[in-house]
């Protein structure tokens, strides 16, 4: 799960990180009531998941009071890579005299954490050269340890003291919330030496959220979303106009890439997991039935234990029920497919021998549609 | 990192164990939907179950076999090395430790959604008491025609001289079926696991069987997500690594930031990316199929 900014920086204050001093407002009247407590210049940012905010136009500043309205305006309206924000984070700007860049990580290679410390904040740390990469024990990251990183980033006194007692309190938070990854980018040092965290990006590992409930409130997804997981299910709706529905997520993503290859254009990622039978498939035909963009469904479905005929039954029920009215082009392999490819002879519904040949007839016929 | 692992030792045995073949195995969770159904399907197979673990259910009997309420106390009956954990998420660490502290050497670790910091913790726990994990979130192991610890369905795998080592499961099963129908049958096929945690990585995976004469060739199933591949590469180029490798990335197109399915699934820029895995493996020169079905044709050129 990753954070909003505003969620990330809640953390850091239960965590005591400095961070500047903020409000938040999600439309007009919420803005008025606030518009009086701030100290010009304020800066304004959108509270989106997606990243590259700043290139996108979707952190203003405001110099003064009548500038609040309209910009506060032109970022409601604003989508980013698809995205409207959820509220704006007001923020009074602070004097900065250099910016770090600070991050903890889940090293999933080296299967421990690491910290990733630089010199140069406020960029894309992946463009960024001069960054210091090392592994760290959360459980045991010592004063000296930090003091060293500050040490490494050339700086000393009192930005020194106030940096390494950030690293320490980052790494008390990653380990007792269960982060995946906390990124502070950038650390701002300001005119007095001290610092304060100006980003936050947090992501939470999503398996650990059950001994979290501090954390539930910031659990955002979508009704159909929670229709599929509740179903035990796991969904992305993707941009294009073909869903994909099968067993395994490996599965499912290799036959995303080949309905590319293909020309096709996914609209939608189904792995409904281990378990093939009526119940599931009609379940995961139901969460796919609620996109209206979707043309044609495609079901790759890897058995050997799935009885085909079962899969046939539900596809049956689904127009039967007049829940699904698409073509849907399925590769099932498992018993009993001869069975299931006369019991959907007179449907909508086709049976192949291989997936590339379900995909090919699909593209065809996307193709014919349009 | 471990010490060398001699799995096949573990799961096969010596031609001159009485056991050869047959070696026990107790499943955690065994009386559970999951743990019971593919405890039959094991038996079937050929896995020789010789006892179960669920906690308060000791004493009872799950067809035929023994439940106990620990590994613990099944080994005093008796002399396992193997355990299957079939027990749900949130009782893993207890789980793993339980085995662990009963002497068993290889876990094949089923259980999906287990938290990071869980399984990060268990890893510890077993690497410093020399016991391997596979998994979790794995389908598990197989040697074909021996047995199979793990949810693998049966049929698409055949008895060979390929090894198979995929981070997905039904992908497994999917690359095990066009091997074995292209006549290639597999040494061993294991499952990584999609966690972002693996026990067994890719490169522990190929020092199981770099110096196996028998094991002829390896197909490697990757996906998005995390530096797995990449850092295989960096180990096959160190290491001289000389049987022919046939690779597959699955989620090239997977969009960024995206969790898909697995949850070590998603990209963040560049890293985990299918480009970047891709490279990485043509720049050894090891071929990366575009689909499942291609990768026999590509493996047996390579084999000529």
């Amino acid at each position: 799960m990753k954070l909003l900014e505003y969620q990330g920086k809640e953390l850091f204050t239960e965590y005591d990180i400095a961070i500047p001093k903020s409000y938040l407002a999600k439309n007009h009247s919420e803005l008025s009531q606030v518009a009086d407590k701030l100290k010009f210049p304020v800066v304004l940012k959108s509270q989106l998941t997606v990243g590259g905010r700043g290139k996108a136009g979707a952190i203003l500043k405001c110099m003064k009071k009548e500038e609040l309205e309209p910009k506060f305006t032109e970022l409601l309206n604003k989508k980013v890579k698809g995205e409207y924000p959820s509220v704006i984070l007001i923020e009074e700007a602070v004097d900065i005299g250099k910016e770090l860049y600070l991050s903890l990580f889940l090293n999933r290679g080296k299967r421990t954490y690491s910290l990733i410390s630089s010199a140069e904040g406020g960029m894309d740390i992946e463009s960024v050269e001069n960054k210091v990469i090392q592994d760290i024990s959360i459980t045991g990251l010592t004063q000296a340890i930090a003091e060293s990183i500050g040490k490494n980033l050339g700086i000393s006194g009192v930005t020194a003291e106030s940096f390494s007692n950030i690293v320490i309190k980052l790494a008390k938070l990653v380990r007792e919330k269960e982060a995946e990854l906390a990124e502070i980018n950038p650390v701002a040092i300001l005119r007095d030496g001290t610092c304060l965290a100006l980003d936050a990006k947090i992501i939470i590992d999503d398996n650990s959220i059950f001994r979290h409930p501090e954390l539930r409130k910031y659990i955002q997804i979508s009704e159909l979303q929670e229709q599929a997981e509740k179903s035990g299910f796991s969904f992305v709706e993707l941009d294009g106009d073909i869903a994909i529905i099968g067993n395994g997520a490996g599965l499912v993503m290799s036959t995303l890439d080949i309905v590319n290859d293909a020309g096709g254009k996914p609209g939608a990622f189904l792995d409904f997991g281990g378990r093939a039978t009526t119940e599931t498939i009609y379940k995961a035909l139901e969460v796919i039935s609620k996109l209206k963009k979707v043309k044609a469904i495609l079901v790759n479905l890897f058995g050997g234990i799935v009885r085909t005929d079962l899969v046939a039954q539900a596809i049956l029920d689904a127009y039967k029920d007049g829940m699904i009215s698409v073509p849907i082009y399925a590769r099932i392999s498992g018993a009993e497919s001869d069975k299931a490819k006369q019991m959907l002879s007179n449907s909508k519904a086709k049976l192949f021998d291989t997936v590339e040949e379900a995909i090919s007839s699909l593209v065809q016929y996307i193709g014919l549609s349009k | 990192m471990y010490k060398k692992f001699d799995i096949f030792d573990i799961l096969v045995g010596k031609a001159e164990d009485p056991d050869y073949g047959n070696k026990p195995v107790v499943i955690q969770g065994i009386t559970g939907n999951f743990g019971s159904v593919h405890t039959r399907l094991m038996r079937e197979y050929g896995t020789n179950i010789v006892a179960g673990v669920t906690p308060n259910k000791g004493g009872q009997s799950f067809e035929g076999i023994p439940v106990f309420d620990s590994v613990k106390d099944a080994s005093k009956n008796f002399n396992v090395q193997i355990s299957g954990i079939f027990v749900p998420a949130q009782f893993f660490l207890s789980a793993i430790k339980d085995a662990v502290n009963s002497g068993i050497k290889l876990l094949v670790a089923i259980p999906e959604h287990v938290p990071v910091r869980d399984a990060m913790e268990s890893l510890e726990y077993a690497q410093s008491n020399n016991a391997r994990i596979i998994g979790p979130n794995t389908p598990g192991v197989i040697v074909p025609s021996v047995n199979k610890i793990g949810i693998m369905p049966s049929q698409p795998f055949k008895k060979g001289n390929t090894a198979v080592f995929s981070r997905s499961g039904t992908l497994m099963y999917e690359v095990s079926f066009h091997l074995s129908r292209a006549g290639i049958g597999q040494k061993i096929a294991l499952g990584i696991g999609g966690d972002p945690i693996n026990g067994t990585n890719l490169i522990e995976a190929f020092d199981l069987i770099s110096d196996r004469d028998e094991v002829d060739s390896v197909v490697v199933v990757g996906e998005i997500g995390g530096d797995a591949e990449e850092s295989l590469v960096q180990y096959i180029e160190k290491t001289g690594f000389s049987k022919p490798v046939v690779a597959y990335v699955a989620g090239r197109s997977a969009p960024k930031e995206k969790r898909m399915g697995h949850a070590g699934a998603i990209v963040y820029g560049n890293y985990g990316s299918a480009e970047s895995k891709i490279s990485s493996f043509s720049r050894v020169n090891i071929p990366v199929a575009k689909r499942p079905a291609e990768i026999p044709s590509i493996l047996l050129k390579l084999m000529k």
